[in-house]
């Protein structure tokens, strides 16, 4: 009786939905190619033994994603959304690249010096400039949203244009390699055998959690989401709060670009985080939040984002050439909006439902009489 | 029409939500060219029986008979198609279009494929002529005010949907006197044209003054249907209450007059408060102790007044003095730290957050005051909320319901539950009964009453004299966005009428 009604809660939690939705691709995965589930330990020279395989490289991959999902949710959840993230990350990886290089702030600038692996610029220093560059974008955003009134699909595509213009200026106009392995390390390092990126991403969620849930926060954007007027009327800085949301994002964002251009050992302004903002919102939209605002759960997003990942996995190893990976997403797409409209929702809960009838009918009882 | 069919017959109706049961074997029927009040308390079934009747919500079991013919409503608009229109409480038209766009929606006139506006113009001006307001139909529907817009709803279901049943729901909560007059004689000339209006209301005044016959629901069951003319009113309001009104009269007042106390310091003095275009400079004083009546019509700068009180909006001139200090900053949030609440006039935009729970909903304005990081503790929202649902008498299944699933007057109470979770000295109240029952209206009073007797400052905003006079110590009467008058307690209605009005 007791599990059935923690069954029951766990159905009706926002997480359920987009793990059916994993749980469906890997389904698939399972029939077509039982490869794909195949691990195993390969030992790497710099990193040690660690774990490989499809299934790591989904989280290893999808890290940046997850993180800008996080990010993207809260600003949903407010009721808007930030079209700038790809361009944040794009200028965060610029941001790390050029603290980087060596040459900074020197006349001399030889090829000798660019690859000799080594920065002037601490490491810590670098990481804090990220994420500052990140979180100053995001309050731009925020300020343009709640201070200056502007619709934030328009307000944030000012940014998504200019901030890779932004982020060509910092490199000057050119695609930076990283020569610096310390820096590799957050996209590319192990710990006890998993990529660090994903610990990155627990990190994170957990902070976030922390932050929204055992704090004011996440019902205040809950509130502004759902009744941004009525919020103010009880007494609520309803701006401060869509504030803090962008900020957020952007800071997300921020971690996305470190961890990408470490990935690729590059900043490269046009090509960093292309078409993230995208996919975070369609990991945030299979994560259950709406895009009217109200409530959210950023966990949900995240698994949405590993659903991502997940489909374009399989998409690579089903030998799909790579140009045609856009066209198999829309399909996604499609079918999330499809599995998500109340019709085939409420068809799924029936059919859940019907399993097992004896203990769901005294559980329907139960209901009533409360 | 020579035999009195009755245009609709509801038999036996059934519907149960999760959790309760909104209606229970319930008989209704129009007669054609009726005007047939509908009344109850709030959760009576009475939305719930006009959904089912327009095809919102679909019956657990009974049947709807259309001039004698059974019919399965299946959504709003087949209910539209089979001519039964509503006007909803509150409007749902598009204010961003204008008036002849909002009265054609849907049944544009056509010419070469596209819309023959003046044609439409001209069908729209003739069908508000109808009702002899004076419109410009090319102008935005949002620039006129919301009893106009009201009217426009009714003009629509008239003329374009061609309606035999038509559903008035609250339709007068928003207009004043002479508008609801007006509506009044445009539902007398339907009813002589053998029209059924089905009329939903909280004024029991209209309900003698227009109605044939009424129908008493309560919780979900009905009570009857009654000949207006041979329903005592008393007896009506017992139907409705299932209780009677003795404790109602019971709570006249009889309060002390602390009149020694008179040259005390005002808890808040306005001196020249004003807004311009908004509110012309007012001089006002709130004492503790004391419930201050706002008496005014519509657009009169009462919720005007309110909005300056409690910091909506900034005042261009004059000062607000709290506690013997003036107030510098105006926002919602400082004047929560200062001990003044306010609950809006308009609960639906501006009072409810109607996806979050009763609970979340009472504890966020004190969640405000405290910030954003020392929240409070899930025990103590439980205690919170458990302790106002309770003293408050919020009908519900469980704190953990939506807001946007209670009915008006429990909506109403989750915000001053809100904002007495708060403590505050000062409770600003803007039509606070408006669009709920007689029941919740009592009981909204009596509190206000107790309130002040509490120590708390009151401010009353309605337009129902009758209560403004039973709840206030002070009635001010606003005018035209000025403040014109102030009485003592005992005025009564007929003054405030004549000042209200502008006739000395």
């Amino acid at each position: 009786m007791k599990q059935r009604s923690l069954f029951r809660k766990f159905r009706e939690s926002q997480i359920f939905w987009p793990l059916v939705a994993w749980v469906l691709i890997l389904l698939f995965d399972a029939i077509v190619e039982p490869e794909f589930f195949k691990l195993g330990i390969i030992e790497d020279p710099v990193y040690g033994k660690h774990l490989y395989g499809n299934l790591v490289d989904i989280f290893n991959n999808g890290a940046p994603l997850m993180l800008v999902a996080i990010g993207m949710t809260l600003v949903i959840a407010t009721g808007g959304v930030d079209l700038s993230v790809g361009a944040v990350i794009a200028i965060s990886a610029a941001m790390g690249a050029v603290l980087i290089n060596p040459a900074l702030g020197n006349e001399l600038i030889t090829n000798d010096i660019l690859t000799r692996n080594a920065t002037n610029t601490p490491l810590p220093l670098i990481i804090l400039a990220d994420l500052a560059a990140g979180t100053v974008c995001g309050l731009w955003n925020g300020f343009l949203v709640a201070r200056a009134k502007i619709q934030p699909m328009v307000a944030t595509l000012i940014l998504m244009v200019a901030g890779r213009g932004i982020a060509q200026l910092i490199t000057n106009g050119q695609i930076m390699t990283i020569y610096y392995t310390p820096y590799f390390w957050f996209g590319n390092g192990y710990i006890l055998g998993l990529p660090v990126s994903i610990y990155i991403v627990a990190l994170v969620l957990l902070l976030a959690w922390v932050l929204v849930r055992k704090t004011a926060i996440g019902l205040f954007v809950e509130s502004v989401g759902i009744n941004a007027k009525s919020t103010f009327y009880s007494g609520i800085n309803e701006q401060n709060v869509k504030l803090l949301a962008y900020a957020f994002c952007g800071f997300c964002g921020a971690i996305a670009g470190l961890i990408l251009s470490s990935y690729v050992h590059s900043a490269d302004g046009n090509n960093n985080g292309l078409n993230y903002e995208l996919d975070a919102i369609l990991a945030v939209v299979m994560g259950g939040t709406l895009m009217t605002g109200g409530r959210f759960s950023m966990l949900a997003s995240a698994i949405g984002a590993v659903v991502i990942w997940t489909f374009t996995v399989t998409v690579y190893s089903l030998g799909v050439p790579a140009n045609a990976l856009l066209a198999a997403k829309a399909v996604l797409v499609l079918l999330v909006i499809l599995l998500y409209s109340d019709y085939s929702r409420r068809f799924m809960n029936r059919l859940i439902e019907r399993r097992g009838p004896k203990p769901d009918a005294t559980a329907r009882q139960k209901r009533v009489s409360t | 029409m020579n035999e009195p069919i009755d245009v609709v017959r509801m038999s036996d109706i059934t519907k149960s939500f999760p959790g309760v049961t909104a209606l229970e074997d319930v008989d209704f029927s129009l007669r054609r060219g009726e005007i047939h009040a509908l009344v109850g308390e709030n959760g009576a079934g009475k939305s719930t029986l006009i959904k089912v009747l327009t095809g919102v919500e679909q019956p657990d079991r009974g049947t709807i008979e259309l001039d004698g013919a059974l019919v399965q409503v299946r959504s709003p608009q087949h209910s539209q198609e089979l001519g039964i229109s509503t006007v909803y409480q509150e409007v749902n038209l598009c204010t961003n279009i204008t008036v002849a766009e909002n009265i054609m929606l849907g049944r544009e006139p056509r010419r070469f494929g596209s819309i023959h506006w003046s044609k439409m113009n001209e069908m729209a001006r003739s069908a508000i002529n109808r009702l002899s307001i004076d419109v410009d139909v090319t102008e935005p529907l949002g620039s006129y005010s919301v009893a106009i817009q009201q009217m426009v709803a009714i003009t629509r279901a008239l003329e374009v949907l061609s309606a035999k049943v038509l559903i008035l729901d609250e339709p007068t909560s928003s207009l004043d006197m002479h508008e609801t007059d007006l509506l009044f004689d445009v539902m007398r000339r339907l009813q002589n044209e053998g029209i059924g209006i089905i009329f939903i209301t909280h004024f029991l005044d209209q309900v003698y003054q227009i109605a044939d016959r009424i129908t008493i629901l309560r919780n979900g069951l009905l009570v009857g249907t009654y000949e207006a003319s041979s329903l005592p009113r008393v007896e009506l309001v017992a139907k409705m209450l299932g209780r009677s009104l003795t404790e109602l009269d019971a709570m006249s007042r009889v309060r002390s007059q602390a009149e020694e106390e008179k040259d005390r310091q005002h808890l808040v003095e306005a001196r020249g408060l004003g807004l311009t275009k908004s509110l012309e400079p007012v001089d006002l004083e709130l004492n503790a102790n004391e419930v201050l009546g706002i008496a005014g019509l519509l657009g009169s700068g009462r919720t005007e007044l309110a909005g300056l009180m409690f910091g909506i909006d900034a005042p261009d001139s004059g000062s607000l003095i709290v506690d013997g200090e003036k107030v510098n900053r105006f926002s919602p949030l400082e004047s929560l730290k200062r001990g003044i609440a306010l609950c809006p006039e308009d609960r639906k935009a501006e009072g409810v957050v109607g996806d979050l729970t009763i609970r979340e909903n009472i504890i966020l304005a004190l969640q405000a005051r405290y910030g954003w990081f020392k929240f409070l503790s899930t025990p103590r929202q439980n205690e919170i909320a458990a302790r106002y649902i309770e003293l408050l008498d919020i009908v519900t299944p469980s704190p953990e319901q939506l807001v946007k699933n209670l009915s008006g007057g429990n909506q109403q109470k989750v915000i001053l539950a809100r904002w007495l979770a708060t403590n505050p000295k000062v409770l600003i109240l803007d039509e606070p009964t408006r669009g709920i029952d007689v029941g919740a209206k009592a009981e909204i009073q009596k509190l206000v009453m107790q309130l002040a007797e509490e120590g708390k400052s009151c401010v009353f905003i309605s337009s129902e004299l009758e209560e403004v006079v039973r709840v206030s110590d002070r009635v001010a009467v606003l005018r035209d966005r000025k403040k014109v008058a102030e009485y003592g307690g005992d005025v009564d209605d007929k003054t405030l009428i004549q000042a209200m009005a502008g006739e000395a």
